[in-house]
C-alpha cells in the first residue's frame, strides 16, 4: 500500500503544514512519497528530501507547473495515481483547488479536510463549519484525501529520501497564468505561527489595524481578521479566519472586536488557549474564550502593548 | 452566452444546527433552510453578466428533493430565467451531483458554469472542480472577480497568500469566494413575476449514471465543547494568568 503526499510550496519553500500531511499519512500506514510539482523549486525538494518517513520525493519540475494550475496539475497526478492507494493534499488553496478534479479523472470521491484517521478507508472531518463531526468510511478503491493540517503534528525533517526526477510536463492548454498580486508581510504564516491576534469590525477600519501590529511585533504573532474586517476592507481577503477563510490552531489566539460568530469560531475554536477583548459581554465570543476582558479596545490594546 | 448557475438548498447560515442524539446524524426538523450563501452570489454574478449584456440567459439548476424548488424560485426572482430541478430523495456525493450537473451541461451548453465554492452543510468544496474535471473545462475557483473577455475569462482567485488572476479558455467553470459581490434582495413584483417562469423537473435516475454512494457515514459527533473561561478585569490580570496559568507568552 502507498500513499501520494502532494507538497504545498512557491516554488522557493516548502509549506510547513506538508509535514503535518505526511504525519496523517502515516496514521493510514504505508509506504509514503511525496511530489513536488512547480517550477525551478529546487529549494523545496532539497526540503522535502529531509521529511522524515519519506520513501521518495518525485519531482516534476517544468514550466507547465509554475503556477501549480489545477488543470495541469491534476492531469499530472492523474498519470501517477496509478501506483497510489491514498493520494494526499494539505486543504489549502493549492491543495483544495487541484484534489477534487483528481478525484474526478479517477472517478472517486474526495474526503475534504480530514482532522482524524481512524483506519486506511475511515475518516474524521468536521462538517456544518464544524458544528459536527462526521466519521466516514470511503468506499472507493483509491482515496483521494485533503488535510486541514491542524488538526495533525508536523513529522521531523531529519529524513533523506530518494528524489526521482520525472519527465513528465503536461500542459492543458486551457488556461494560464495572469498575475499575482500577494501581500507582502514579514510576520510569520497564519497558518504557522504560534501566536494569532485577529481583529474584525470593532477595529473600524484599516489604520487601526496597526495597534494590533505593535502587539503581535512583541510576540512574534501572526494578524489575523474576521471576515466582516475583510469585507468592509480593513485588510485583505489572506488573512480572514473562519469556515471559508483560513483555518488556525496557535498556542494562543486573541480576538479583538470580534462577536464570535459560528463561521469564526470554525476556523480559531481549536486554539490551545482564546483570549477575547470586547466591549460587549454578551458576545458568543466569550462562550469559547479561556480569558474574556470586557473592554474597550481603544483603551485595552495600547496598554497591553506597554505591558507585553 | 448562456450561464449555468447549480444552487443548493442548505441549513440558514445563521442556525447553530444539532446532531442527533443517536449519532445518526444532524437534525435538519424544523431548521430554517436557504439557498447557499455561495449560490446565491453564484446567481447574482450572472445576473450582473446579463445585465453587462454578455450573458443572454441564466439557467439555475438544483439536485434535490421537491423542497429545493423553493430555492430555484428564489433564483428566478433573482434574475435566473429559468430553472431545472433534478430530483432525488438521497443525499448525493459531490462526484454524483457533478455527474448529473455534467448531462446538464452536455444539454444546455453553457458558456459558463458559475458554482459556490462551498455548501455551507457538507463544507465539501469540491463540485465545480469536479464538474470542470467531468466536462474537461478550465475553472477558476474562490473567484472575487470575473471579467468575461472574447472567448476567454479572467478571473481573480483568492488564495492563501493574497489573488491570483488565471485566464481560462471559455466554455469554463467558476465558483464563487464572498467578496465576488454582494447579492442583492428580491423585490415582491419579481417574486410574483418568478413563480410564473419555468422550472422544469427531471428525475435523478433518469440520467443513466450510477448514483450509489462513495462513502457510508458512521457517525456524527458533536464537537468538543469549549467551556467558557473567566473574565478577568484588568490588562494586568490578563497578562499575569498569560504568563504565569495559561503559560503561552514568558
Ligand atoms: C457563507 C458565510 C461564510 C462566512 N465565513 C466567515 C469566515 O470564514 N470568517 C469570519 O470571520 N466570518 C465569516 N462569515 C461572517 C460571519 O457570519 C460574521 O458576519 C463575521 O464573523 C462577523 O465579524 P465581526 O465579529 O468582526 O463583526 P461583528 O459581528 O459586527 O462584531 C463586531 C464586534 O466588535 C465589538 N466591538 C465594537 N467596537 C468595539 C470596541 N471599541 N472595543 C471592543 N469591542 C468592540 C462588538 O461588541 C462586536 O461584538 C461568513 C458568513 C457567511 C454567510
Ligand atoms: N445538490 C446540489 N444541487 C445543485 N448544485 C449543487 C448541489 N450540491 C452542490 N452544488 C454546487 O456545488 C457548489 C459546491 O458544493 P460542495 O462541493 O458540496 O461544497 C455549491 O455551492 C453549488 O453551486
Amino acid at each position: 500500500m502507498a500513499i501520494l503526499v502532494y507538497v504545498e510550496h512557491d516554488n522557493s519553500e516548502l509549506k510547513a503544514d506538508t509535514l503535518k500531511t505526511v504525519a496523517a499519512a502515516q496514521a493510514i500506514g504505508g509506504d509514503i512519497d511525496l511530489l513536488v510539482a512547480g517550477h525551478n523549486c529546487q529549494a523545496v525538494v532539497d526540503a522535502a528530501a529531509t521529511v522524515s518517513g519519506v520513501n521518495k520525493v518525485l519531482v516534476a519540475d517544468n514550466a507547465a507547473y509554475e503556477h501549480q494550475l489545477a488543470e495541469n496539475v491534476s492531469a499530472l497526478v492523474l498519470e501517477l495515481a496509478g501506483d497510489y492507494e491514498h493520494i494526499l493534499s494539505t486543504a489549502l488553496s493549492v491543495g483544495k483547488n487541484f484534489m477534487p478534479r483528481v478525484a474526478a479523472l479517477l472517478d472517486v470521491a474526495q474526503v475534504s479536510d480530514i482532522i482524524g484517521v481512524e483506519s486506511a478507508d475511515t475518516f474524521v472531518r468536521p462538517i456544518y463549519a464544524g458544528n459536527a463531526i462526521a466519521t466516514v468510511q470511503s468506499l472507493d478503491t483509491k482515496k483521494v484525501i485533503t488535510v486541514r493540517a491542524t488538526a495533525f503534528d508536523a513529522v521531523a525533517t531529519d529524513g533523506s529520501a530518494e528524489v526521482v526526477a520525472l519527465s513528465n510536463a503536461t500542459d492543458a492548454g486551457i488556461s494560464a497564468h495572469v498575475s499575482d498580486e500577494l501581500t507582502e508581510s514579514e510576520r510569520p504564516d497564519l497558518g504557522a505561527a504560534s501566536v494569532v491576534i485577529s481583529g474584525g469590525r470593532g477595529m473600524q477600519n484599516g489604520d487601526n489595524f496597526k495597534l494590533l501590529e505593535g502587539i503581535a511585533d512583541k510576540l512574534g504573532a501572526a494578524i489575523g481578521a474576521s471576515r466582516a474586517a475583510v469585507d468592509a476592507g480593513f485588510v485583505p481577503n489572506d488573512m480572514q479566519v473562519g469556515q471559508t477563510g483560513k483555518i488556525v490552531a496557535p498556542d494562543l489566539y486573541i480576538a479583538v472586536g470580534i462577536s464570535g460568530a459560528i463561521q469564526h469560531l470554525a476556523g480559531m475554536k481549536d486554539s490551545k488557549i482564546i483570549v477575547a477583548i470586547n466591549k460587549d459581554p454578551e458576545a458568543p465570543i466569550f462562550q469559547v474564550a479561556d480569558y474574556g476582558l470586557v473592554a474597550d479596545l481603544f483603551d485595552t490594546l495600547p496598554e497591553l502593548e506597554s505591558k507585553l | 452566452m448562456k450561464v449555468l448557475v447549480p444552487i443548493k438548498r442548505v441549513i440558514d447560515y445563521n442556525v447553530k444546527v444539532r446532531v442527533k442524539p443517536d449519532n445518526s446524524d444532524v437534525d435538519l426538523t424544523n431548521v430554517k433552510m436557504a439557498i447557499n450563501p455561495f449560490c446565491e452570489i453564484a446567481v447574482e454574478e450572472a445576473v450582473r453578466l446579463k445585465e453587462a449584456g454578455t450573458a443572454t440567459e441564466i439557467v439555475a439548476v438544483s439536485i434535490g428533493d421537491k423542497k429545493c424548488q423553493e430555492q430555484l424560485r428564489t433564483a428566478l426572482a433573482l434574475g435566473a430565467d429559468r430553472a431545472i430541478q433534478i430530483e432525488t430523495e438521497e443525499t448525493l456525493d459531490s462526484l454524483n451531483i457533478a455527474k448529473l450537473l455534467q448531462k446538464i451541461v452536455d444539454e444546455e451548453q453553457p458558456g459558463l458554469v458559475i458554482l459556490g465554492k462551498q455548501s455551507i452543510d457538507s463544507d465539501n468544496n469540491q463540485t465545480g472542480q469536479m464538474l470542470a474535471a467531468l466536462t474537461g473545462m478550465a475553472q477558476g475557483t474562490f473567484a472575487s472577480e470575473v471579467k468575461v473577455d472574447g472567448d476567454k475569462v479572467n478571473v481573480t482567485r483568492e488564495v492563501d497568500g493574497g489573488l491570483q488572476t488565471v485566464a481560462l479558455n471559455l466554455p469554463a467553470i467558476v465558483t464563487t469566494d464572498l467578496r465576488l459581490n454582494e447579492p442583492r434582495y428580491a423585490k415582491l413584483p419579481d417574486i410574483m413575476k418568478a413563480k410564473r417562469k419555468p422550472l422544469d423537473v427531471k428525475a435523478a435516475g433518469d440520467f443513466g449514471i450510477d448514483l450509489s454512494p462513495r462513502a457510508t457515514l458512521l457517525k456524527v459527533a458533536p464537537p468538543a465543547e469549549r467551556s467558557a473561561g473567566v473574565v478577568v478585569e484588568s490588562v494586568d490580570e490578563l497578562v499575569e494568568k498569560l504568563k504565569n496559568e495559561a503559560k503561552v507568552i514568558s
